[in-house]
């Protein structure tokens, strides 16, 4: 007799925790062949506020850790994906890419948070500096992270995109809450699981699922997202920047109907890191 | 009367009260009343009987055939015996990283080097313990000190400078780096595995190869590494090791192959390696002795002072050449803080360095001992009062007495002199002017320490003194972020940060 396969119930990864949506809505993934593969969690504002509740209680403690802290857990998460590379790719290729291309995006995704981990404890180096005022101060400015930041993903390169928005943002100590491709989320579930078997505290990185129209609007008007790094396009641009201007929001807006070489180097810099930050500087009196 | 009574005995108990909030709470010393159970760490530190030459990615014996004993400080008994370099082994080093640089590291995109010093780091992290024990047993450094600082600290330094090799176009902003090739470096015997990892990092980091030759008493650690290289599966020749004393060294340094030359070491030894490449166009960084000025200030919180002060010098037996070793106390609060550190030292445990109390281990030689033992006796003859306290010493192995010398003047040799042991010298000033006067009045510039509540005038310090690092309110920290490195006669060139990373590199 043929052994029955136990099948996967996806749930989105929220303040550590593996969840259903509060709404107990869902909707059936297909895989590119159109055989049903299983169904995806369609959250909600609801949900959304929640997980902003998560990552707001999540972000003191990850923004206190040392930067090689923090680089190090960063590093810990790339070696879990690249450990469960496989399975990553088999998720990719649903949406239709060929084995080969879809493990080639597992690869880059690595080498994005390998690219990031270093990064933790050298932005300071780059992004501060000491500003030689012209009286007896020591003067400095230095980064801070600004607190949680609201991702939306395209639905291309449903894996690169989303670590290459999320990495740069809790790099510097920020918390993330993000909503994964639409047509594609099923990356996003399994990187959910790998989040969790690194060893990031719960609730720095919460991964939504569901549909943009529903989501868009409360990620724009939300008042505890400091900062919204999206790949939208021109309706949802306007949206967002209505939303950000109730609470002078940060916007970081890529035009989803440009086309975009998430693979490219260009597709990584320390700019990323300091589009989620905020410049502190001190003034201190020099003498005796 | 009854109540004459109550209002005496109420009298007598306020009284009393009084008393013992005037009083000041009973010292605890309790000498040598209570032995304390010995605590060895126990881990296996897996050395071998006998350790080759680390050259194009294999141990190779040496080809004059030659090992000398590596001993234990500690107990003077031989640990393993070490391959003694030749020319001819020095030279087939430099040919294997010659061959490195030119055919695979200088040309691997940072990214993949940058996965190699990763490996690294995390396979340090692994046998993290497996060398402290390793290295407590071959330098005599104290296991808490070479558990909780020397290997997480160069499993650090692998892991910061993996972090710069992909992004080097940050190192030198409007310029562009690249590797200088290969790279000839000679590191002490004082943090023999840390100073491995500052040496090695930034330059693999940036696309260099090494020949690396470590003190000769002090070997074993860089081999261990050399596994974890060949596990980490690095290119063969990146780094290779040769053994051996000063001889070794000098063929390393003169070798007509490396493009620069880092050297780690006296400031005498310095200065004749600066001498012999007179002429070669090699680049260099030079990381000298010191003589630091630990500066303490009327308003310092003094407990924290004074466990800075104990720091400061006899960590890792004062074997540090950034050791606070001259102690600047205002005058007003000299004697307190010397009754303080008298009674702070009395409470320090000398002793086996693998046990987890220790906090003075073994001084590293008997020629290191003879050197310290010189020069306090010069202390001594110049007439500077002189304190120890009367631990005992173990009857085997290189050990001495955390000493303190006070009424020191400028002009003595123990406040002039590095004397790289347990050995402090105090001195007094008056005026902040005074304070800086002192303090840079030597011919180093490697470090100095602060102490005040006054953040204005910590600043106003940091700015005067001549010294590479400045410590506030705190003394020996290090980071791999943070630049290390010394003025004048201490040598120049910095290790750690982003400055460190310049010293790899020709700007393009």
């Amino acid at each position: 007799m043929v052994r029955l396969p136990i099948t996967k119930t996806p749930k989105v990864y929220v303040g550590g925790a593996f969840i259903r949506s509060e709404s107990a809505r869902v909707f059936p993934l297909r895989d590119a062949a159109g055989e049903f593969f299983a169904n995806i969690p369609q959250c909600t504002r609801k949900d959304l506020r929640n997980a902003v509740e998560a990552a707001a209680k999540a972000g003191p403690g990850w923004a206190k850790r040392t930067a090689y802290n923090r680089g190090q857990i960063l590093y810990r998460l790339a070696e879990m994906i690249e450990a469960r590379a496989g399975e990553m790719a088999d998720a990719i290729a649903l949406g239709g890419a060929t084995p080969a291309a879809a493990a080639r995006e597992v690869a880059a995704a690595v080498d994005r948070l390998i690219y990031y981990a270093g990064w933790t404890d050298k932005y300071e180096q780059v992004l501060g500096n000491v500003n030689p005022v012209a009286a007896p101060f020591f003067n400095f400015t230095v980064t801070e992270p600004m607190g949680i930041i609201g991702v939306i993903t395209p639905d291309e390169a449903p894996l690169l995109a989303l670590i290459s928005l999320v990495a740069p943002a809790i790099t510097s100590g920020n918390t993330v809450v993000a909503l994964a491709s639409t047509r594609q989320p099923y990356p996003a579930i399994l990187l959910g699981e790998m989040l969790a078997t690194s060893d990031l505290p719960g609730g720095v990185v919460n991964l939504l699922t569901g549909f943009r129209a529903e989501m868009i609007p409360t990620f724009a008007t939300h008042t505890h997202l400091r900062a919204i790094s999206a790949v939208v396009n021109a309706a949802e641009r306007k949206a967002l920047a209505l939303g950000a201007a109730e609470s002078i929001k940060r916007t970081i807006m890529l035009k989803a109907e440009e086309k975009r070489d998430w693979f490219a180097t260009t597709a990584q810099s320390v700019d990323a890191i300091r589009d989620t930050l905020e410049y502190k500087t001190t003034w201190h009196p020099v003498g005796a | 009367m009854p109540t004459a009574s109550v209002v005496k005995k109420s009298s007598r108990a306020s009284q009393r009260f009084a008393n013992r909030v005037g009083r000041r709470a009973p010292e605890l010393i309790f000498g040598d009343l209570w032995a304390f159970d010995p605590a060895p760490e126990s881990a296996d530190p897996k050395l071998k009987p006998r350790y080759n030459l680390f050259i194009n990615g294999k141990f190779v014996a040496p080809k004059g055939g030659k090992y000398f004993d590596s001993i234990n400080p500690a107990n003077e008994r031989k640990l393993t015996e070490i391959a003694l370099a030749g020319p001819a082994d020095v030279d087939a080093a430099y040919a294997a990283a010659r061959r490195a640089a030119d055919g695979v590291w200088g040309k691997m995109p940072g990214r993949e080097r940058a996965k190699y010093l990763y490996r690294i780091a995390r396979l340090l992290q692994d046998r993290a313990r497996e060398f402290a024990v390793a290295e407590t047993l071959d330098g005599g450094k104290p296991i808490k000190e070479s558990r909780d600082f020397d290997v997480p600290m160069a499993a650090a330094h692998f892991f910061y400078h993996a972090g710069w090799a992909d992004k080097l176009e940050y190192v030198a902003p409007g310029r562009r780096v690249a590797p200088l090739g290969v790279v000839g470096q000679v590191i002490p015997w004082n943090f023999p595995l840390l100073m491995c990892a500052w040496k090695l990092a930034p330059a693999l980091a940036m696309g260099n190869t090494v020949v690396l030759k470590p003190a000769e008493t002090t070997s074993i650690t860089a081999l261990k590494l050399a596994e974890i290289f060949q596990d980490a599966g690095l290119p063969p020749g990146v780094v290779n090791f040769v053994t051996g004393a000063g001889d070794v060294g000098a063929a390393v340094l003169n070798n007509a192959t490396p493009a620069k030359i880092a050297f780690t070491g006296s400031t005498e030894v310095g200065k004749i390696i600066m001498r012999s490449l007179a002429g070669s166009d090699k680049k260099m960084t030079m990381e000298l002795g010191g003589k630091a000025a630990n500066i303490i200030f009327d308003d310092a919180p003094l407990d924290q002072a004074v466990e800075g002060i104990v720091n400061g010098i006899f960590f890792n037996q004062g074997h540090v050449c950034c050791a606070g070793s001259r102690l600047l106390v205002q005058e007003g609060i000299a004697e307190k803080v010397l009754a303080k550190l008298k009674t702070r030292i009395c409470s320090l445990r000398v002793g086996d360095p693998l046990d987890k109390n220790t906090d003075i281990g073994a001084i590293n030689s008997r020629e290191q001992l003879t050197k310290i033992r010189a020069l306090v006796a010069a202390g001594v003859k110049e007439g500077c009062a002189m304190f120890q306290p009367q631990c005992v010493l173990p009857p085997k192995g290189f050990y001495f007495r955390p000493t303190v010398f006070s009424g020191v003047s400028m002009s003595s040799r123990v406040a002039r002199e590095e004397i790289f042991g347990p050995v402090l010298s105090i001195l007094t000033f008056r005026t902040v002017d005074e304070a800086i006067e002192k303090a840079n009045n030597t011919s180093y510039g490697l470090s100095a320490g602060v102490w005040t509540d006054k953040g204005s005038r910590i600043l106003k310090m940091s700015t005067e003194l001549k010294a590479g690092v400045v410590w506030a309110n705190t003394y020996n920290k290090f980071d791999p972020a943070s630049p290390f490195g010394g003025y004048k006669e201490s040598g120049f060139g910095r290790e750690g940060g982003r400055q460190g990373l310049l010293d790899y590199c020709k700007l393009i």
